[in-house]
């Protein structure tokens, strides 16, 4: 099996470091500890009796360890954990139920040894498969069927609003396509090249140019201004033909008088201020007029600068006027026509709701996948390119499976927040209870001012200052109302808090492990070579190494995505499946890893036991995945936000 | 150069045509991207009476490419990033929003009248734009805290 690109792995690591790239601030940290330091220390006289302490030590004994110190101690039970023994292979199905050790038999009968590579493995072969993709291409626009107006797919470059249209059961037709063979956590994908692509706005433009009986060129300019739907193209096409061609900068008045460049006296540029005779310019129809060399620069800075190409605006002051092809041609310099040709077929590409590229940096594939925006909610559709890159055709960020897209955004934004971080940190010192900006006490008093809103409140109790008369030295107002809320919002921040930094710890535990798994991954050659000389296996001997490597990288990646799932699943009667699923694979995932770190001198005694567990873990992976997708295509799985509000 | 032809204009006409409740200069003489604007807090706003020290800079692509604009004085206002580089990105000032007939008096313009009435929905201070919506007047005393405080 060759080497899967070590790309994407960059990719989904590098992005993810951000959020353990955030510790609390150090100096938040010393504040932290002098406080608790000087608390215990100089002011004995706050005894338990006034209830304040309560509350502070609670915080002390479950928060001040920081997040990064609660990690290592993470790794350390997770390590000194028992290994499970060798025969773990039936270990983790003791608890489960009749139906899951059906999925297992299920599973073991139809493992495919690389799932991800679905579309690679088995290019699409019968005509049937090819349809159910290019068929979801007819449809590409149908998205936009609210849209009436021309006006509409012109200038505009807002997306489309998925959400607003009804249920349509694309999804559903994809369905009923599945082959038995297809897992649900699989989706149909299509690989393109930049020649198939070229090759497909070729046959629509071929195709459409016999229909409108206009010239290719002339077909290409209005498949691009109606964003490549053909089919709105052509209805509003017949409903009125020299509005859309007006409105593509192909009307009659661009046929009879085309843009050409003009030299007009006593014209004064907007943009450069020159007025010297014989300035050439040029003004499209909406009569916005500027000199050659501005229109030029303005198209270069257009063009090379901004990436745009297809429906670049006129630059007259809040003119939506599409520049159209023949300015474009009258202007546009030859060292920049290959770019912008580039960007003509980006745009195909961008437009089309059913086609993606790949993100994988300088690949220059694009995917073809018929999941919709909407159907997102219900399915996390993995694609596979060419480059060997797996992302989600959703969001095209690297491969989160299980997790639906919009808990991956919700995650990676509540990771990223500096307020969790900060949010942390009132845990453990105080928030001001009127703005909820982060204090750290200094000095005996209890009489703080809030640096930021000026609020003036009681450190034991959290009270209003003011409500305390003079009774400086000895907090007495506990019951007081303001005080009891404002504890009891930093008891709940506290909690949530708590349980962020349970999934947290976990997901980004996964995270690191999978990149140390990375550079094991990398070192698995050396090891393989090793092992080869000490033990006189041939090569292909030794290739359980690199399974057992490729296997630990997937399931990490799935484990830790299953984590930030499980921070967003609300408990049902569910939940316990996703639970156990979870931490069997957990198990599994544990235990090769532990084999895998052994010295080469014991690896050759422990092929046989290792291939078992790499077959087991790919089994268990494939079980967290399949049972997780089809609950989730099920509407099974309930969450405690909601997946259809956009982040 | 063509940039500078329309650059000196510009500044001609503002000498000649001064905006209300604006100062504007060269940062340095011989700099024509770099400007140097005072602009009075609007009457009746929270920002009245204060005097906010503005940086203008022209990048070099300019008027192809947006001016950046940053507040020098401090100002609590939804719309200025509250931190060291004062910074506002609104409206035209967007590259993909502006286009090249776009004067600096215009920009000028937007920024007074963002300070009259800021813009809560495209804030880059979420926090601030909050309370602005929310509890107008401790906004608005802030925003006064911060005039008598930093702009002065
Ligand atoms: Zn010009
Ligand atoms: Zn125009
Ligand atoms: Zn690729
Ligand atoms: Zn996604
Ligand atoms: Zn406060
Ligand atoms: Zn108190």
């Amino acid at each position: 099996m060759a080497l899967t690109d070590p790309g994407r792995y960059i990719t989904s690591g590098g992005q993810l470091s951000n959020c353990l790239a955030r510790p609390p601030r150090s100096h938040f940290l010393s504040l932290i500890h002098r406080h608790t330091f000087s608390r215990c220390t100089t002011q004995p006289e706050f005894n338990r009796a006034t209830g304040c302490f309560v509350i502070d030590e609670a915080a002390a004994s479950t928060s001040t360890t920081p997040p990064l110190t609660r990690k290592r101690k993470l790794d350390t039970t997770t390590t000194s954990a028992p290994p499970t023994s060798a025969t773990a292979g039936a270990e983790p199905v003791r608890k489960a139920s009749k139906t899951k050790q059906k999925q297992v038999e299920q599973v073991e009968a139809a493992l495919p040894a690389t799932p991800q590579t679905l579309v690679s493995d088995k290019p699409m072969d019968s005509d049937d498969e090819v349809n159910s993709v290019i068929s979801s291409d007819e449809f590409g626009g149908d998205a936009d069927s609210s849209v009436g107006d021309v006006e509409d797919f012109g200038a505009d470059d807002s997306d489309v609003d998925f959400d607003d249209l009804p249920e349509h059961d694309n999804f559903e037709t994809q369905e009923k396509d599945l082959k038995p063979r297809k897992k649900a956590f699989e989706v149909d994908h299509k690989v393109y090249s930049p020649e198939d692509i070229q090759r497909q706005q070729d046959d629509q433009v071929a195709e459409v140019s016999t229909l409108l009986e206009q010239p290719h060129e002339d077909t290409a300019i209005l498949l691009r201004y109606a964003r490549w739907n053909k089919e709105k193209l052509i209805e509003q096409y017949m409903d009125g033909q020299e509005e859309v061609l007006d409105k593509a900068g192909l009307g009659q008045d661009v046929q009879k008088s085309p843009p050409r460049i003009e030299t007009i006296d006593g014209f004064m540029c907007d943009i450069c201020c020159e007025d010297g005779p014989g300035l050439q310019s040029l003004a499209m129809k909406c009569g916005h007029r500027f000199c050659v060399d501005c229109y030029r620069q303005y198209l270069d800075q257009k063009i090379r600068g901004e990436g745009e190409a297809a429906r670049i605006k006129c630059p007259g002051d809040g003119c939506n006027r599409v520049v159209d092809a023949k300015s474009l041609d009258l202007l546009v310099r030859t060292d920049l026509t290959d770019r912008y040709h580039q960007l003509l077929m980006r745009t195909y590409v961008d437009d089309k709701e059913n086609l993606k590229w790949c993100p994988s940096p300088n690949c220059v594939y694009a995917i073809e996948c018929g999941v919709k925006k909407r159907d997102l909610t219900r399915i996390v559709p993995t694609v596979q390119c060419d480059c060997k890159h797996s992302f989600c055709f959703g969001c095209t960020l690297a491969d989160h499976q299980p997790c639906p897209c919009a808990l991956v955004k919700l995650w990676l934004k509540k990771c990223a927040d500096d307020s969790e971080t900060a949010n942390w940190i009132s845990a453990n010192t105080k928030e001001c209870p009127k703005c909820h900006s982060t204090i750290e006490k200094n000095g005996g008093c209890n009489h703080m001012t809030c640096r930021k809103c000026r609020n003036e409140f009681c450190w034991m109790c959290m009270g209003v200052w003011s409500e305390h008369g003079t009774s400086w030295y000895n907090c007495n107002r506990f019951e007081e109302r303001s005080g009891i809320d404002a504890r009891d919002t930093q008891a709940r921040s506290r909690q949530s808090l708590e349980r962020y930094l349970h999934y947290y710890n976990r997901y980004a535990n996964h995270e690191q492990s999978a990149r140390l798994d990375k550079d094991i991954f990398h070192k698995t050659e050396k090891k393989m070579t090793l092992l080869q000389s000490a033990s006189n296996m041939s090569w292909i001997e030794v290739q359980f190494l690199e399974e057992a490597s490729q296997a630990l990288q997937r399931c990490r990646q799935i484990l830790k995505w299953t984590y930030a799932f499980a921070y967003y699943l609300a408990r049902n009667n569910e939940t316990e499946i996703f639970e156990d699923n979870q931490k069997n694979l957990e198990l599994a995932v544990e235990d090769l890893s532990e084999m895998f770190e052994k010295p080469t001198d014991q690896l050759s005694g422990l092929k046989v036991e290792m291939m078992d567990k790499t077959t087991f873990c790919n089994r268990r992976r494939i079980i967290v995945l399949d049972d997780t997708a089809k609950r989730l295509k099920d509407g099974v799985w309930e969450f405690n936000v909601d997946l259809n509000k956009p982040v | 150069m063509a940039a500078n032809k329309r650059i000196m204009k510009e500044l001609a006409e503002i000498n000649n045509n001064p905006l209300q409740g604006c100062t504007i200069k060269l940062a340095k003489e011989d700099d024509l991207n770099n400007w140097d604007v005072t602009m009075d807090g609007p009457p009746e706003s929270p920002y009245a009476g204060g005097k906010f020290n503005i940086q203008i800079v022209l990048p070099k692509e300019y008027p192809f490419k947006p001016p950046v604009l940053t507040f020098k004085t401090k100002i609590y206002h939804p719309n200025v990033t509250n931190d060291d580089k004062g910074a506002m990105c609104l409206g035209m000032l967007r590259a993909d929003e502006w286009k090249p007939p776009n004067k600096i008096v215009d920009v000028l313009k937007l920024v007074r009248a963002v300070l009259a009435a800021p813009q809560p929905d495209d804030a880059v201070e979420a926090g601030i734009a909050n309370e602005f919506k929310t509890d107008r007047k401790a906004f608005d005393k802030t925003a006064q805290d911060w005039v008598k405080k930093y702009a002065k």
